[in-house]
């Protein structure tokens, strides 16, 4: 580990992408992530890359198609109205199987919406978003040390996979500063070799690459889809990542992730200091979903509240793990507002007296 | 040689000199082209260029969704297959972190004039150092002949019953005079395909916009191909290659309007 620096979580993650290898940035300006865009805009170059500030957001995922397929470890970020605006190019990459890292600084909606912090693209990011059935890794930091740490297992398991990695952040995670340590990394110890499909010229007369998501006959565009999901089941298996926090005796279980998993945890001390035993469960990949680990601590705790900042999003995914087994309850706050930890502590205690503790 | 019923026959082929070889860049294979479509003729012509300048093993090539949507299963180069409209900025992000490589578009009137204005005209305006090659045939042939941003006036398409009405549908828009004007335009030419003779003069204006790239010219080269759509146009090829010569280019000239100043 190297030095400890109080950053942005913006300039954190931007800074971990160019120490992981980062080629290409390709980006567009908007609230609130654009230190990001910025701290590309100054470093990226200087440090043996390629910054290209976009017209659109449409066209920023297309270089990073573009760029990914010549097997250059590439990225873009934005948030909310312009990922939404990516969801084609997304779309196109799953099914050519492009690797590259997404981040989505969440900011509240729909529409314009607000550019405070939400959890609201929680669907969007994790149920495919765009067109036709595919996923994304999907990765919630809830600290600016995971927006760094993050960033290189993101670029890793794209790579592996070949497959879009998004980094689910929020306006105030990208906002905020704390402390960060950048872990030591090998670039060239974890770079994959692409060169058996990369489109780079057909060096010594090799035969033709050619990157498609177009397979008009439908066995085999069924191919393709059984292969997709083929893999993403071989990721759901391999690459699911949770904190569990206090769970071991509790009565309460908390799902949380992200910032919401922030003020969850300050509620979780403040019920322990009043005697109600309170644990977590923060997902950290929220594709691939810690079910299984859920479906066990449902066995153990006599209650769950899910809290999110949204209209309940990720509970959908906390009843489908559990089941009707135990009762599940939802608090969430909208529109850029953030759950405070004594409103948490009082869904608890509803909670309690609800289950008999 | 000798003329039977099946053809023409030649029995010493060995003996003959070859005057024409098909390009190798070419894949050996059918196209999926209408008989009478200019498509095979661009394609051939791109393909020919590209291997007579020995770039073959540097060239990146982005296909678009239309009528060449499959143009990888023709052109025999390293290719990716891009979202409508979005060719030039796949382009942009092969040629930005791959600057040594030759990198071309090939797209037509719907991907890059309607879908794809935005893609097209901050590309040029970047000077990206790519060529990009322009099908105009005025139609949506892929989806079945509707309307496209190039269709003349008056002409009838399948969403344009009663002709296009300039004061309801807009006129056929002139994007390759708007790629003319944008500074970061290095060669911005418009071609047609319809005859020998246009078809000659096509493959040279190719061979310079590749030339350009390969030799690290500041500026992006455009080139149109005024080109045919018997099928949507409900035409013979001979009645379409007519119609290019007494109307389209009357409203699309065909030459260079823009070509760099002497020296640069």
């Amino acid at each position: 580990m190297g030095k400890k620096l109080l950053m942005k979580g913006n300039e954190a993650l931007a800074e971990a992408a160019i120490r992981a290898g980062v080629k290409g940035y390709f980006g567009y300006p908007i609230t609130p992530q654009s230190e990001l865009l910025e701290y590309m805009a100054t470093n990226l170059d200087a440090r043996g890359g390629v910054f290209l500030q976009a017209e659109s957001e449409v066209a920023a995922i297309n270089m990073v198609y573009g760029a990914s397929g010549t097997g250059t470890r590439v990225m873009t970020s934005t948030s909310s109205p312009g990922f939404s605006l990516m969801q084609e190019g997304i779309s196109y990459m799953a099914c050519a199987e492009l690797p590259c890292l997404l981040v989505n600084v969440v900011r509240g909606g729909p529409g314009l919406g607000t550019i405070q912090p939400s959890q609201g693209d929680y669907f969007q990011a994790v149920k495919g978003g765009g067109h036709g059935d595919y996923k994304l890794i999907v990765l919630a930091p809830n600290s600016v040390q995971e927006m760094a740490d993050l960033v290189y297992l993101g670029f890793d398991l794209a790579d592996k996979y070949r497959i879009p990695t998004l980094i689910l952040s929020d306006g105030a995670l990208g906002q905020m500063m704390e402390s960060v340590e950048f872990p030591e990394y090998n670039v060239e110890e974890h770079l994959v070799d692409h060169s058996s499909w990369t489109t780079i010229g057909r060096e010594n007369g090799r035969e033709q690459h050619y990157i498609t998501s177009l397979h008009l006959l439908s066995e085999k565009m069924e191919e393709i889809n059984i292969h997709l999901q083929d893999k993403y089941k071989i990721i759901q298996k391999n690459e699911t990542r949770f904190e569990s926090i206090q769970t071991e005796d509790a009565d309460i279980l908390i799902v949380a992730f992200g910032l919401s998993s922030r003020s969850s945890q300050k509620a979780l001390e403040l019920a322990r200091e009043q005697g109600l035993k309170v644990g977590m469960l923060r997902p950290i990949t929220l594709f691939p979903f810690p079910t299984d680990e859920i479906k066990h601590l449902a066995q153990i705790v006599k209650g769950i509240l899910v809290v999110e900042m949204n209209a309940g999003q990720m509970v959908e995914d906390v009843h489908l793990s559990v089941g009707n087994n135990i009762p599940i309850d939802f608090y969430g706050r909208m529109g850029g507002m953030i759950p405070q930890p004594d409103e948490i502590v009082e869904k608890i205690k509803d909670l309690s007296k609800q289950v008999k503790i | 040689m000798e003329t039977t019923r099946e053809g023409i026959v030649c029995n010493n082929l060995d003996q003959m000199d070859v005057v024409f070889e098909r390009t190798k860049v070419l894949h050996d294979t059918p196209t999926s082209y209408c008989p009478g479509c200019g498509h095979s003729v661009a394609h051939r012509l791109i393909m020919e260029v590209i291997d007579e300048l020995g770039i073959l093993e540097n060239t990146i090539g982005v296909a678009p969704v239309g009528c060449s949507v499959f143009a990888y299963h023709f052109m025999n180069v390293d290719m990716q297959q891009a979202a409508h409209g979005r060719a030039t900025a796949v382009a942009t992000g092969i040629k930005r972190v791959l600057p040594d490589k030759i990198v071309f578009t090939y797209q037509g009137d719907g991907d890059l004039a309607a879908i794809g204005t935005a893609e097209t005209i901050h590309t040029i305006n970047r000077g990206e150092k790519i060529v990009i090659i322009f099908i105009n045939n005025g139609i949506y042939g892929m989806t079945g002949g509707q309307m496209a941003p190039t269709t003349l006036e008056g002409d009838v398409t399948s969403t344009t019953p009663q002709g296009r009405n300039t004061l309801i549908q807009g006129h056929a828009i002139k994007i390759t005079e708007m790629a003319a004007i944008m500074d970061g335009a290095y060669y911005v030419t418009r071609q047609a395909v319809n005859s020998a003779i246009a078809v000659r003069k096509c493959k040279k204006a190719i061979k310079q916009a590749f030339q350009n790239q390969i030799d690290g010219k500041n500026g992006t080269n455009f080139v149109e191909i005024v080109s045919n759509c018997p099928s949507g146009w409900k035409m013979t090829p001979i009645e379409a290659n007519r119609k290019i010569d007494e109307e389209v280019i009357k409203y699309y000239p065909l030459g260079d309007l823009k070509t760099p100043p002497k020296g640069a």
